[in-house]
C-alpha cells in the first residue's frame, strides 16, 4: 500500500517527467505531446513504485515486464528509463534523429524497451506470450501493457483480451490510457468505445477504474489487480490528454503536432512553475 | 516419378515437429484453430502444455509467439500460408523481425494444390510477401525429407523464418543421407542446354520433365532451390553460365517468388535469358490438385514445352 510521503514523492517525479517531455521533444518538430503527457501518472506509478526492476541490468530475467502498446507515447517511458539510469540522460536531446538510440516508436534494441511496438494493438497479445513465457518457467514476475484508448478500435486487442482469459493471466495487468481522443477527433464519434467498463468485463476481465492523474488511485489499483487471482486486471485510467499543459490539454490537433517558440516558451513556464518548491 | 513413395509435406512437417520437441523442450507450436490440417497437432498431442490453439485469430497467434520468443522459447506458429502471411503480415514485419526473434512459421496448404477451397484460400504471394522482409528466412521443401531438415534448421536460425508447406501428395526425391543446407541450392540433374531451376513440388515434375527431355537429346540441368532467401547467387550463376536458358518453375506467382528473386540476380549480371513459370498475376479457383496444375500450366509437359520453346 502506497503512503503520502510516497505519494508526494511520486507526485514530484511526474512533474519533473512532464518537462522532460516537452524539453525533450522541442519546439518546431512534430512529437506526440497529447498521448506522452497523458500517461505521465501511469508510467511514473509503474517504473517509481510497482514495477520489480533494476534500472542496472534491464534484462533481469525476473524482472516485472512494461510493455507500452501504444508505441506513439513511448518519450515519457524514455524519460522515465533516462530517470532510472538505464540509459544516459543525454540520450533524451537525440529523439528521432538519425542514428540515435531513441527511435519514433519503441524498438528493442533501446534498453529497457521490451517490446516493437509502434503499429497498434500488437502488444496484448504480445503481453500474453510473455506471460504465457512465466508459467511456463515458472517464474513469478508480472507483466503490464499501456494500451491507448483508441488503439482499442483495432481488432487484435480483443482477440488478445479473449487470450489472456482464456488463459487465465492473472500475472497480467492491462492499463488504458483513456484520454478519449485520437489523432483525429474524439474516439466516440469514429468507433465509440462505451460501455467500455462492459466491454472488458464481458470479456472476461477484472476492471478497476481510477482518475488516471491521481497517483493514489493508480498505485493502489495496481496493488489490487496483484491479488485478483483467475484472471486478469485491466485499469482503465481516465486521463486528460496533453496533461500539464493548458493549451495542449484535451486538444486532439496536439496528438502529433510542433510547437512554436511561443507555445513551447509556454509549456515550458507552466511546467516549470509547477515544479516549484520540488526538490 | 511413379515409382517413388509420395508424402504430403504438412505430414513430414507434422512429424518432424515432434521430433524436435523432444530434444528441445524450449519449443512451442501454436495454431489458429487449423492443428488437424496443417499438423502440429501431432506435437500438442505429445506436448499439450507447449501446444497452444489461439482460436481463429493469425495476428494474436504471431504476437504472442513473439512474446514467447522475445522470453526464450521457440516458437513455432501454425495456419494456412494465406492467413499466415496474409493476415499477420503487419506482425510478422514489426514484432518478428524489425528486431529479429527467432520464431518460425509454417505455413500450410501453401499455392494452388490447397485445392477445393478455391481463391480465398490459395497463397501464390506468399514467399513475395515474406522475402521481402529483412531478418527473413525463406524455405520451399521440396519433399518430405527436405522438410524435417528445414524444421530442425529452422529451429537453430536467428531470426523468424517461413517454410511452406503443402498438403500435395510429393514424390520422394531424397533419402537420409540427404543434407539441407540453408542458402544452397541442390542440383539433381546436370545438364547443359536449359537449366530449370524449381522450388517445392514443382522440383519433382522439373525432374520428369528433363527426364522425358533427355530421351529427345536435349540436356536439362534440374536444380532444387529449396531456400528463396537467402538465394544461393553462386549456383544460380554458375548455372546460367553453362546453359543457353533459365527457366524457373514454382506453384507461386512469377510476381515476387522465386522467378523474380532469380531475375534479379541474373539481371545485375547481364545473363540469362530467363522465363518464369508459375501464377500469371491471376487469382485461383477450385478444383482438385492435378486439374489445377494442369489448368495453370504447370505440369512436366507444359515444362518440356517451355524448354523446347525457348530453344527455338
Amino acid at each position: 500500500m502506497v503512503d503520502g510521503s510516497k505519494v508526494k514523492e511520486l507526485q514530484d517525479i511526474t512533474k519533473r517527467m512532464r518537462l522532460e517531455i516537452v524539453r525533450m521533444m522541442g519546439k518546431n518538430k512534430p512529437h506526440h505531446f497529447g498521448g506522452s503527457l497523458s500517461e505521465v501518472e501511469i508510467v511514473t506509478a509503474l517504473y517509481f513504485y510497482k514495477l520489480r526492476y533494476h534500472a542496472s541490468d534491464p534484462a533481469w530475467p525476473d524482472r516485472d515486464r512494461f510493455v507500452m502498446s501504444k508505441g506513439h507515447s513511448v518519450p515519457a517511458q524514455y524519460v522515465a528509463l533516462a530517470m532510472l539510469g538505464v540509459f544516459p540522460y543525454e540520450y533524451l536531446g537525440q529523439l528521432k534523429t538519425l542514428g540515435a538510440c531513441l527511435q519514433g516508436h519503441p524498438c528493442m534494441k533501446t534498453p529497457g524497451i521490451e517490446a516493437c511496438t509502434g503499429s497498434l494493438g500488437q502488444g496484448l497479445s504480445y503481453s500474453n506470450g510473455i506471460a504465457l513465457s512465466a508459467r511456463l518457467t515458472n517464474r513469478d514476475f508480472r507483466v503490464y501493457t499501456l494500451l491507448g484508448d483508441g488503439e482499442l478500435q483495432e481488432g487484435q486487442v480483443w482477440e488478445a483480451a479473449m487470450t489472456s482469459a482464456a488463459r487465465k493471466l492473472d500475472h497480467l495487468c492491462a492499463i488504458i490510457d483513456r484520454n478519449h481522443l485520437e489523432s483525429q477527433g474524439n474516439t466516440e464519434d469514429s468507433k465509440p468505445l462505451e460501455p467500455l467498463k462492459l466491454k472488458w468485463e464481458a470479456f472476461g476481465w477484472h476492471v478497476l477504474e481510477v482518475d488516471g492523474h491521481d497517483i493514489k488511485q493508480l498505485c493502489d489499483a495496481l496493488d489490487t489487480a496483484e491479488t485478483v487471482k483467475g484472471k486478469p486486471t485491466v485499469i482503465i485510467a481516465d486521463t486528460v490528454k496533453g496533461k500539464g499543459v493548458s493549451f495542449i490539454e484535451g486538444d486532439f490537433t496536439f496528438h502529433n503536432a510542433p510547437l512554436s517558440q511561443d507555445q513551447y516558451d509556454q509549456a515550458i513556464q507552466e511546467l516549470e512553475t509547477a515544479l516549484e518548491g520540488v526538490n | 516419378m511413379t515409382d517413388r513413395k509420395l508424402v504430403q509435406t504438412r505430414d513430414a512437417y507434422g512429424d518432424a515437429l515432434l521430433e524436435l520437441g523432444k530434444a528441445n523442450d524450449k519449443v512451442v507450436a501454436l495454431d489458429a484453430d487449423l492443428y488437424r490440417s496443417t499438423k502440429s497437432s501431432v506435437f500438442g498431442e505429445a506436448f499439450p502444455e507447449r501446444f497452444f490453439d489461439m482460436g481463429i485469430s493469425e495476428q494474436d497467434l504471431i504476437s504472442t509467439s513473439a512474446g514467447l520468443a522475445a522470453s526464450g522459447f521457440i516458437p513455432f506458429a501454425n495456419s494456412f500460408a494465406m492467413f499466415l502471411t496474409g493476415r499477420a503480415y503487419d506482425q510478422v514485419r514489426l514484432q518478428l523481425c524489425y528486431v529479429p526473434l527467432n520464431v518460425t512459421l509454417a505455413g500450410s496448404s501453401a499455392g494452388l494444390t490447397q485445392g477445393p477451397d478455391g481463391a480465398s484460400h490459395q497463397s501464390f504471394d506468399d514467399i513475395s510477401l515474406m522475402r521481402g522482409l529483412p531478418n527473413m528466412t525463406v524455405l520451399v521443401p521440396a519433399d518430405g525429407v527436405e522438410t524435417a531438415q528445414c524444421v530442425w534448421a529452422a529451429a537453430e536460425t536467428p531470426g523468424a523464418t517461413y517454410i511452406r508447406l503443402g498438403r500435395y501428395p510429393t514424390p520422394l526425391l531424397f533419402d537420409e543421407t540427404y543434407k539441407f543446407q540453408i542458402g544452397k541450392a541442390h542440383v539433381l540433374k546436370d545438364g547443359h542446354d536449359v537449366a530449370l531451376l524449381a522450388t517445392g513440388h514443382m522440383t519433382a515434375k522439373a525432374l520428369d520433365a528433363a527426364t522425358e527431355l533427355d530421351k529427345e537429346g536435349i540436356s536439362v540441368a534440374v536444380v532444387n532451390v529449396s531456400t528463396i532467401k537467402p538465394l544461393d547467387t553462386e549456383t544460380v550463376l554458375g548455372m546460367a553460365a553453362q546453359v543457353k536458358a533459365v527457366i524457373t518453375i514454382e506453384e507461386h506467382s512469377i510476381i515476387g517468388g522465386l522467378g523474380s528473386a532469380v531475375a534479379e540476380v541474373l539481371a545485375e549480371k547481364r545473363l540469362g535469358p530467363l522465363v518464369r513459370m508459375g501464377i500469371r498475376d491471376t487469382f485461383g479457383q477450385s478444383g482438385s490438385a492435378d486439374e489445377l496444375l494442369d489448368c495453370y500450366g504447370l505440369t512436366a509437359p507444359y515444362i518440356a514445352d517451355e524448354v523446347k520453346k525457348i530453344l527455338g
